[in-house]
């Protein structure tokens, strides 16, 4: 097995990471004050999953973890998807 | 060998991840509701977030976000057994989650004052749509700001330990958790801002 547990983290590392989820903050609410329509729900999403996608990669170490963990946080997120589509498919064509 | 105390970092993380997935899909049924009210009220959820104040939303964001990052570290430092480091991004981290908490208790308070609160009379007037949309503010902003107290007594917890030298360099597990758990919160205030606050 290969040792995860001593694995440290550089402090730049996180600071980096932080300076990248700020910059995504700023600009989601940028993109916002311009009037795009339906296209800022879609904007300020996807902001939102790149910087969730950042914090659970470096921040919960997510990546260097085993697999099993990132394997379990997939199936969450297609049970999710799938609630999401049934959910709307009965709203939408009631 | 004197004594074998029992441990077990990697069930106690694979548990803390299991609560954090349990977590993450007890918000998604909230944010699941929330897109269906948005998409049935689609007018009054666009003038209703109107209201709500985008900077003092971005301040708590950025708030979150550098203490989920000043969290992080403090295991980095833990890891490199550097005890004053530790304590002094714990501290930092217990701060800004207290200043969070001020700043909702604001944010709460101006509502409130404004007559916008669950079951006023004011939202009665004002129709389905806004009462739906203040019933979630307060549903969602609520059950987020509750994960942030009991985060709050949490870090406390490991504050002492640091500082008690109960968590160590060898024996950091419980820091590690608490951090997930404070990650987890910050990832729910990730999707809440653009939510209620940006998408007007």
């Amino acid at each position: 097995m290969d040792n995860h547990e001593n694995h440290i983290v550089p402090l730049k590392t996180y600071l980096l990471i932080l300076g990248a989820l700020l910059v995504f903050t700023f600009l989601s609410i940028a993109i916002t004050l311009i009037d795009l329509g339906p296209l800022a729900v879609a904007g300020a999403l996807l902001f939102a999953m790149l910087k969730t996608t950042l914090i659970v990669f470096y921040f919960m170490h997510l990546k260097f973890e085993n697999k099993m963990y990132a394997i379990f946080g997939g199936v969450v997120l297609l049970t999710f998807i799938v609630v999401i589509i049934l959910t709307f498919s009965d709203y939408m064509f009631q | 060998m004197t004594q074998q105390i029992h441990r077990d970092d990697e069930g106690s993380k694979l548990g803390m991840w299991l609560f954090i997935f349990n977590e993450l899909l007890f918000f998604g049924g909230l944010f699941i509701t929330y897109a269906v009210f948005r998409y049935v009220h689609q007018e009054a959820f666009h003038f209703a977030a109107q209201e709500l104040d985008v900077w003092l939303g971005a301040a708590n964001t950025v708030i979150l976000l550098v203490s989920s990052a000043t969290i992080a570290m403090s295991i980095s430092t833990i890891k490199m057994g550097n005890k004053k480091l530790t304590l002094a991004f714990l501290a930092i981290t217990l701060l800004l989650a207290v200043v969070f908490l001020v700043n909702k208790y604001f944010e709460w308070g101006a509502k409130i004052e404004h007559g916008l609160f669950p079951s006023s009379a004011m939202l009665a007037e004002l129709g389905a749509g806004d009462t739906m949309f203040y019933g979630l503010y307060f549903a969602m902003t609520g059950l987020h700001a509750l994960h942030i107290l009991v985060g709050i007594v949490l870090i406390g917890i490991v504050l002492l330990r640091v500082k008690n030298n109960k968590t160590t360099k060898d024996n950091h597990q419980i820091q590690e958790n608490v951090g997930l758990y404070w990650h987890l919160v910050d990832i729910i205030w990730v999707f809440l801002f653009p939510l209620f606050y940006l998408i007007a």
